[in-house]
């Protein structure tokens, strides 16, 4: 009995040893270029992963590659791409009322609204980014209310929202501007309003963080958090004027923030410099009109020119494409000002740094997660396929795209 | 007095520019892709007066002593791209009275002077086809329009046949767009959309009849109808039909109604032209891509692929390429092809597509399309390979005259953005909404 019971014990270590190197498959990624984004690229790079971390870096002649490793090669190798703002997971991409989950019309101020209720993992539009080599995104609430609710962070892979999610709250969507105006006769109306309404949160905010007993209910919980500066306002503005509100609402209110879209942030980028404030660019293709007639595709370029740190977004889209690809978007910014490095780190390293993920993600270095992109050329040249994408160490997508 | 001067000064300066048109210009040295031949290298594209007069090598083109050089050393010249489906110029056709509107000419409803047009001429853009929307089975009759520069009318802009009338087709539609829930005159199925279709053709037919049995006498013709006199040209193959259509189902439901009342067709967006490429191919049918980034935003385009290209061209279809535009940027036309060739259609067929079959399209094959002497001297300068991403648009040139330049501050603006490139209201949700989507709100 004894026997058999430890013959079985062995035998299940046996298969959970089994299925954890399926799992976590040693890998060695070899590129002819690699992009680590931690430095120059390498020529004939070796990239080792072990236990879905980033094991060694470096030349083919540096690294050897040990033996029971599969080989993965191709002729570009990037860090797994970041989009740094989108919708995908919570609006789906049929389009229908019972796929679009970003945006409940209920109220206009609701940032008690968690991403994470809405997400949907095996949403084919995760699937479409994953198989471009996004693999981390920063999505939520679609910037069509005040508040229209909370962001997170997810990996594009995972069977459920707790295997996806890194970081379940990550910012509270905020927007000022047309797009944050009620309609019929509602709250607010007007820019003024808009602005009026958030200082009065904020003020109850902080309000309640001076109570002895604090108030329980979601909203005040989560804006409390606001007010602390523990979770960042994601300021959608496109307007100077828009955007100078949400730089004026940091400051009376010392809030960490982010600033999303930002078309004409090329026209103060000192004010924005002296906020110390980021911003993620509005998508390098969006479309232009209302407030964002302004967009350029050199947005992202001059904010980086002036010292901003800048990442690229996909956005969000009412209608087609319902999803843009922060791959292509970033291939028209390098071509327009930004040049093919730093476009390149508007999606890898300098979006993880202002998600505030890059000791994790963002660039080929060791101890990383090993998410990674492979192309079979320039990743930005139309022509060019993705070939494969790594995420956690394994090859979660082989299809050419 | 002082004003009579600058008009006498305005008009000899535009007397100077004419003049000086009608000297030969040669841009040599380019990379010359004409479509008619092989790309050549080292090469000369002679135009005069609106025309090209030749195209060829140091070898073949004899320069004059009075002709005017341009060095294109490094630079790429092709044809200037044909859209052949966009909605610049904020057109509207049909209003929501009823689903078959053949009469309305988005003649009567362009703004010429839209930036929307210089944004196309900034992507390279020379003709287009404008359309009204697609929330109607018919919305209308189209324009066929040479995007020259500052029109202020709609005159301005036209194109006309060897009998003087300006060009032209008609819009029709299927699947999703058209179909209201709310009833009425509008259909609320498929099968409907079909029938309402075939009743207005069969209508015309007899219409067509009773005007031919009348002959000269004035007496025995039916009350004039413009929306019969329209689908009679439809009848006579006079006027092309360009038939917005999705799924693969749809597409066969437009070439059944092509095949029943002989009319000539361009297929337009064709989402799922990759599942009955051999059918369109079979029915000679000519058809266009859109390339939109990802599936869905409708039920109708969840299969929507970029290999759509390439599976026309395997099953020998006539390929274009469109904007949609507000769908898709005018000013970045050139990437359609280059997503197109991702997907696995030949780079010739791809600049193919941009230029000659865009061209047999819309009637007007022995005028553009092509660098050849004798057709309209409508071409682009590219800093580089049409289908990269890095190649920048330089020029743009509608019959003889340069357009577009990157050079211009002001052109510079319309091309890349920034402060004062568009009008505020260009685009707003109502545009796009008449742009693909319906006032029914079933997209």
């Amino acid at each position: 009995m004894k026997r058999t019971i430890s013959l079985r014990a062995i035998s299940l270590l046996a298969t959970v040893a089994f299925l954890m190197q399926a799992a976590f498959g040693q890998l060695a990624v070899k590129g002819d270029t690699v992009w680590t984004m931690t430095g120059e690229p390498i020529t004939n790079g070796v990239v080792l992963i072990r236990d879905g971390k980033i094991e060694r870096v470096g030349t083919a002649a540096q690294v050897q590659i040990p033996a029971g490793y599969r080989t993965v090669t191709a002729k570009v190798i990037t860090p797994g791409l970041i989009d740094a703002h989108t919708v995908i997971g919570l609006n789906g991409y049929l389009n229908q009322p019972h796929d679009q989950m970003a945006l409940d019309a209920s109220g206009t101020f609701q940032p008690e609204l968690r991403a994470t209720d809405a997400y949907d993992p095996e949403e084919r539009l995760v699937e479409w980014v994953r198989g471009y080599g996004v693999t981390t995104i920063h999505t939520g609430h679609q910037p069509s209310a005040l508040s229209p609710g909370q962001t997170m962070l997810a990996k594009t892979w995972g069977k459920t929202v707790e295997d996806a999610t890194l970081v379940p709250t990550a910012m509270v969507a905020v927007v000022l501007g047309q797009a944050a105006n009620a309609g019929a006769g509602r709250s607010p109306g007007t820019r003024g309003k808009q602005a009026a309404m958030l200082r009065a949160e904020l003020i109850k905010a902080q309000e309640n963080l001076a109570k002895k007993e604090p108030p329980k209910d979601l909203r005040s919980e989560i804006m409390m958090r606001v007010a602390k500066g523990d979770v960042r306002l994601l300021v959608t503005a496109h307007k100077v004027q828009d955007i100078m509100t949400a730089l004026r609402l940091a400051k009376e209110f010392n809030l960490k923030m982010v600033l999303d879209g930002a078309s004409e942030a090329p026209l103060i980028v000192n004010e924005i410099k002296a906020a110390g404030i980021p911003v993620i660019v509005h998508a390098t293709m969006a479309r232009a009109g209302g407030d964002t007639a302004s967009l350029s595709l050199e947005t992202a370029a001059k904010l980086k020119a002036a010292g901003i740190p800048v990442a690229l977004q996909s956005g969000y889209e009412g209608y087609v494409p319902k999803t843009r690809i922060i791959l292509f978007e970033a291939a028209m910014a390098a071509a327009n000002g930004l040049g093919v490095r730093d476009a390149l780190a508007t999606v890898t390293i300098d979006a993880a740094k202002i998600l505030g993920l890059d000791t994790r993600i963002g660039s080929i270095a060791q101890g990383k997660d090993a998410d990674i992109a492979l192309y079979d050329g320039d990743p930005f040249e139309f022509a060019t396929h993705c070939t494969g994408t790594i995420i956690n160490g394994q090859l979660v997508s082989e299809i050419v795209r | 007095m002082k004003r009579i001067l600058v008009c006498a000064f305005t008009a000899l300066l535009c007397a100077g520019s004419i003049a000086a048109q009608q000297r030969p210009t040669a841009f040599i040295n380019a990379r010359i892709i004409p479509i008619a031949g092989p790309p050549i290298e080292q090469g000369i594209l002679l135009i005069q007066n609106g025309k090209i007069a030749a195209v060829g090598d140091a070898r073949t083109v004899r320069l004059s002593s009075d002709v005017v050089t341009v060095d294109m050393a490094g630079k790429t010249i092709m044809p200037g791209l044909i859209d052949t489906h966009s909605h610049i110029g904020s057109p509207a056709g049909a209003d929501g009275s009823g689903p078959i509107q053949p009469d309305v000419r988005i003649l009567d409803s362009v703004n010429a002077e839209a930036v929307s047009f210089q944004r196309a001429q900034a992507g390279g853009i020379t003709t287009v086809n404008v359309m009204p929307g697609s929330g109607y089975l018919n919305s209308g009759q189209t324009l066929y329009l040479k995007l020259r520069d500052d029109a202020i009318k709609i005159d301005d802009l036209l194109i006309y046949d060897k009998d003087g009338k300006y060009m032209g087709g008609i819009k029709f539609a299927n699947g999703t767009n058209p179909i209201r829930s709310g009833g009425g005159a509008f259909p609320g199925t498929r099968a409907k959309s079909a029938a309402l279709v075939r009743d207005q053709f069969i209508k015309a037919r007899e219409y067509r009849e009773k005007v031919k049995a009348a002959g000269n006498d004035k007496t025995k013709l039916p009350p004039r109808d413009l929306g019969m006199e329209t689908l009679g040209e439809v009848l006579d193959g006079k006027r092309v039909v360009h038939f917005h259509t999705h799924r693969h189902d749809d597409i066969l439901t437009a070439l059944r109604l092509q095949k029943e009342f002989g009319f000539r067709i361009v297929l337009q967006h064709v989402s799922e032209a990759w599942k009955v490429a051999d059918e369109i191919a079979k029915a000679k049918a000519p058809a266009s891509i859109i390339m939109i980034d990802a599936p869905g935003g409708k039920l109708e385009t969840m299969e929507v692929d970029f290999k759509n290209g390439a599976a026309l061209e395997k099953a020998g279809a006539l390929t274009g390429f469109h904007t949609d535009d507000g769908i898709t940027d005018s000013r970045w036309f050139l990437r359609s092809g280059g997503m197109a060739m991702r997907a696995g259609m030949s780079r010739d067929k791809v600049l193919y597509g941009f230029t000659m079959a865009g061209a047999i399209m819309l009637d007007m094959q022995d005028r553009i399309g092509s660098l050849e002497p004798g057709k309209d001297a409508d071409f682009i300068v590219l800093s580089g390979d049409p289908l990269s991403v890095y190649t920048k648009v330089l020029q743009t040139w509608v019959e003889g005259k340069k357009v577009f330049d990157r050079t211009d501050p002001k052109d510079y603006l319309i091309a890349v953005g920034g402060k004062g490139a568009t009008d505020e209201n260009d685009l707003n949700a109502d545009h796009l909404h008449c742009v693909d989507g319906d006032e029914g709100g079933n997209e």
